[in-house]
């Protein structure tokens, strides 16, 4: 490789190894499938903005892996995005907002929802559902406050309430009979709190804490677990290990016969 | 794969399908049992569930047969409800005919071979049978005696937890005195509030028997919701 000119590693994803597994498949080889996580996110449309609220537990089969994980991300300072599988919304979500960044910058101009969604869904078009990104993405721009779903295939909806994840049917029968248009701040919170419990308390693949993001003209709150729905159990009894309950298995002594200490001057910093 | 070949649409296939059935169903739930000189504590979680729904937030899966004998019960609900019904009805036969209740120990042997009589279509539940023999204390999983023992859907969870702390494994300094009544439900109850922090299938309650020679005494203890 030359010195003056690396070698510029090729952009987008590697499918090197897409011919030699469905080979492996024919030979009768079981491909791993891919985990299927549980989760509930929501979005409100309210008098002043947009309301998203997300749980907090990922899960991998019955296992919970993470009991306090992020779902709500940053898209740009006006536009914030609820997600589905935890991979593929990361990366999504991120090169978006790089790129909302960049055309920012271009157009000097705040970003509208209507770009974020335009550029999401034809990229996810683009991978025919392969990439599972399942977003709500909410916003304040020009015209107002906006709300879009969007399925990992590339269908975008445009619409006052959402909710997705394995808790949406949950999560919806709380707004069907709670949300209406022009509802306050507190109440649009409280109506976004009480989805999201519904989803947590009652699908199993949705769980721990509540956040909440709130999004209105000019400011955006971000409110990192808004509510603790699920206080964990106290502890009955205590588990302290006297010392020694671990066996040493062997032991070692070297003598160390010079320890010498040099002291390095520190040098000024060249402010010329 | 050349381009002139038809591309394959399910939909459209002419080939046989097969359609299947599966008689099974898990409805989670996990039973921890454990034994001292004198006592045995049983509890199991009170929730009943499948996929990612939950059935009911308040069901008791442990079954009494006898003053001193519990069983406790986790896995596909309907086979528990069957297995049951068809053990109390032997406990009974077997009482009319000879005139006694049954021992902890013959109750265990009883299920062994009313398990193992549907060996190629079996019951898919966890069993743990727990009570008094005439010495002492028995537990019996396939069986076999035992002092601790748990079943379901958090039993690898909680495994190592209970053969450290009860089993005493894996430690230079062990204590001599015996586990006391109070040791051991404080242990199951942090056992259930450890499983309910990661099984999805584990939560909402854990109702405790305290089976000792003055026969069952029955706890609660409330864990996560979500």
């Amino acid at each position: 490789m030359l010195v003056l000119c690396p070698e510029v590693p090729t952009p987008g994803f590697s499918f090197e190894n897409c011919k030699r597994n469905a080979l492996l498949e024919n030979k009768g080889f079981t491909v791993p499938k891919a985990t299927k996580t549980g989760t509930t996110i929501v979005g409100i449309i309210y008098k002043d903005g947009v309301i998203l609220g997300a749980d907090t537990r990922a899960t991998e089969d019955t296992t919970v892996a993470d009991k306090n994980c992020e779902k709500i991300h940053y898209l740009a300072p006006n536009i914030c995005c609820g997600a589905g599988t935890a991979a593929d919304t990361e990366m999504t979500t991120q090169m978006i907002a790089s790129q909302l960044e960049l055309h920012k910058l271009y157009t000097n101009r705040v970003c509208r929802v209507a770009t974020a969604n335009q550029l999401l869904k034809q990229y996810l078009f683009r991978y025919q559902g392969h990439i599972g990104a399942a977003l709500i993405l909410g916003g304040v721009d020009v015209d107002g406050p906006h709300l879009y779903q969007i399925y990992p295939h590339g269908s975008s909806d445009h619409l006052p309430f959402i909710t997705m994840g394995s808790g949406s049917l949950a999560a919806m029968s709380v707004f069907e009979s709670g949300w209406k248009p022009n509802l306050d701040e507190e109440a649009g919170v409280l109506l976004v709190r009480n989805a999201i419990a519904a989803g947590v308390f009652n699908d199993l693949g949705s769980g721990s804490n509540i956040d909440v993001c709130i999004i209105r003209k000019g400011s955006t709150d971000y409110r990192r677990t808004y509510d603790e729905a699920n206080k964990k159990g106290i502890r009955q009894a205590s588990y302290r290990y006297p010392r020694g309950t671990t066996r040493v298995l062997s032991t070692k002594i070297v003598d160390v016969e010079e320890v010498s200490v040099q002291r390095i001057e520190p040098e000024r910093m060249d402010t010329a | 794969m050349s381009l002139l070949a038809r591309p394959h649409y399910p939909d459209y296939s002419t080939a046989p399908v097969q359609h299947q059935f599966y008689p099974y169903a898990d409805n989670g739930g996990s039973v921890v049992a454990i034994a001292g000189d004198d006592f045995v504590v049983i509890g199991a979680d009170t929730r009943l569930s499948a996929g990612f729904s939950i059935y009911t937030r308040n069901q008791n899966k442990l079954f009494p047969l006898a003053k001193t004998t519990v069983l406790g019960c986790s896995g596909c609900w309907c086979d528990t409800l069957t297995l049951t019904r068809i053990l109390k009805s032997r406990m009974q036969m077997y009482a009319q005919e000879h005139n006694k209740t049954m021992s902890t120990t013959a109750c265990a042997q009883m299920l062994s071979t009313m398990l193992y009589y549907k060996r190629f279509f079996p019951y898919s539940i966890s069993n743990v049978l727990v009570g008094l023999d005439n010495e002492a204390t028995t537990l019996s999983g396939t069986a076999k005696r035992r002092f601790t023992k748990l079943g379901g859907s958090a039993g690898a969870l909680l495994q190592p937890l209970l053969d450290n702390q009860i089993g005493q494994k894996n430690m230079e300094i062990v204590s001599k005195e015996p586990l006391s009544q109070e040791k051991a439900l404080k242990i199951l109850k942090d056992v259930f509030i450890s499983a309910a922090e990661r099984d999805i299938y584990t939560g909402d309650s854990v109702f405790i028997n305290i089976i000792t020679k003055d026969g069952i005494q029955e706890d609660k203890f409330e864990l996560r919701k979500d």
